[in-house]
């Protein structure tokens, strides 16, 4: 009883098998995955009339304008030529990213040919710290199991948040402020 | 025997109105017991029953939400993970104050509309000044504001937490894996808890909160997001009733700048743990000696 009374006022609890949840099963782990672009890293594969190609805008394939040979002049003014695309990314050319030699792929420094959707190895080359940081969780939202024996984690590309033409993010509109007594009087 | 008839009058009036001013005070006594379950009104603190009592106690109270709001939940009790130590840290460079947090917050844990209430305050402050005296909450448009910064408080779950410390009757505790909570049904509504906080962190119900049954989240838990009673304090859980289970909490998913880094403090391999060994991190209110494990960082 003395033992009792002692325990309850180290405030343990009377049923001891409540105190800790069951151990949970921890067997693989599950994957990390990174999210692919979408939007604009997911090219639209339909041909668009040679009439028309001017008009249509940046998310159709490189292809679709450029053919599998590079013929057309990469000098083109972006703002005029793609809709109205805006580009303001540093002082970057469009042949910083876009590899030359086939418009669907991308191109690091050193000439190595990328898919679109490897954008993060591209975008690293000149962003370190924000590589660095996304290699440990602390830039780029992510959602799913912070313990990965429970579950998978899906992780934001470099292109969910920021556009790679005009990368700074736009303002957003806050979501509803407190509405409680103590901001009434404002 | 005129005295005595004078006297038996008066002893007779003034039990007459004693009777009539006692039936008066407990009126109210007799209104409140028609909506309180006597179960309700007997029960221990939560950490006197067993897991078979506790039981009966969540299925009574999906049975009340049921009946009350029409909606079918499912209420647990989720216990802390043995060895696991909760961490949460902001990156004040990154946060852009848009409030998707408190939004979530709002959603996920079943608050009141009407109020827009939520555990999490954003705080606008201006830019090159960390001083809390002229901050707005109520800001509204488009943000960020170019003269302004962001810093959303929640309950930094202290570990020295003053807010249980001045509890005069253990309503609210820490657990083993660092997360305070209160037990809804034990706390009798003081409010002490929310003058002792430093970080005007917790919430007072003055009405069980109001919410559309279509809104409601079924996914509940005893010490968390169940549907709270009037007159009983209220807090952020860490969202205990995922993060107990693996999962992140609601306001790190909402975020849409990856301002948010939570886990286990105990895993020397964790987000977390990164954060604080290698980023500037600071602790508000560091001077209270509160011991938080809620921290805010920057980017260098």
């Amino acid at each position: 009883m003395l033992l009792l009374l002692t325990l309850a006022c180290q405030g343990g609890f009377t049923d001891p098998s409540r105190e800790y949840a069951e151990p949970l099963a921890r067997g693989a782990e599950y994957p990390t995955v990174i999210h692919e672009p979408t939007g604009f890293g997911v090219l639209d594969e339909t041909p668009i009339p040679e009439e028309a190609q001017r008009e249509v805008p940046p998310n159709t394939a490189c292809t679709t304008c450029h053919g599998p040979t590079p013929e057309k002049t990469w000098d083109v003014d972006p703002s005029e030529d793609f809709h109205e695309l805006e580009v303001d990314h540093g002082n970057l050319k469009c042949a910083a990213c876009h590899d030359p030699r086939d418009r669907s792929l991308l191109h690091l420094a050193d000439g190595t040919q990328l898919e679109l959707p490897e954008v993060i190895v591209l975008c690293s080359q000149c962003h370190g710290p924000q590589r660095r940081d996304f290699d440990h969780g602390a830039h780029g939202g992510m959602s799913g199991y912070w313990d990965t024996t429970q579950g998978p984690r899906v992780r934001n590309n470099c292109a969910d948040c920021h556009h790679p033409h005009h990368p700074e993010r736009e303002p957003v509109t806050a979501a509803f402020p407190p509405n409680d007594r103590y901001l009434r009087s404002h | 025997m005129a005295d005595t008839t004078r006297r038996t009058m008066m002893k007779g009036g003034a039990t007459l109105l004693g009777t009539a001013a006692l039936a008066r005070a407990v009126a109210p006594l007799a209104e409140w017991s028609e909506s309180l379950d006597m179960d309700e009104f007997l029960q221990r603190h939560y950490k006197e029953l067993s897991r078979d009592e506790m039981d009966v106690i969540l299925r009574r109270i999906e049975a009340k939400t049921l009946a009350e709001h029409g909606v079918e939940v499912h209420v647990e009790d989720v216990r802390p993970l043995e060895g696991v130590s909760f961490g949460y840290a902001l990156n004040l460079s990154a946060c852009i104050g848009c409030r998707r947090c408190a939004e979530a917050c709002h959603k996920e844990n079943n608050h009141d509309r009407a109020t827009n209430n939520s555990y999490i305050r954003v705080l606008q402050l201006d830019k090159g000044s960390l001083s809390l005296g002229n901050v707005e909450v109520d800001y509204e448009g488009e943000v960020p504001k170019k003269e302004h910064f962001y810093m959303p408080v929640q309950c930094h779950q202290c570990d020295n937490p003053p807010c249980v410390n001045v509890c005069p009757i253990e309503a609210t505790w820490k657990e083993p894996d660092g997360i305070v909570v209160v037990d809804y049904d034990w706390c009798i509504g003081c409010r002490y808890c929310e003058a002792g906080c430093p970080y005007h962190a917790r919430r007072f119900n003055w009405h069980t909160p109001e919410v559309p049954a279509e809104e409601i989240n079924p996914d509940q838990a005893y010490l968390s997001n169940r549907i709270r009673p009037a007159g009983v304090m209220e807090k952020c859980t860490f969202c205990l009733h995922r993060t107990r289970k693996g999962r992140l909490p609601a306001c790190l998913e909402v975020c849409p700048t990856g301002s948010r880094v939570f886990g286990d403090l105990n895993d020397p391999d964790s987000q977390i743990r990164w954060v604080l060994a290698n980023k500037r991190v600071f602790i508000l209110k560091e001077d209270l000696g509160t011991l938080p494990r809620f921290f805010y960082f920057f980017d260098v």
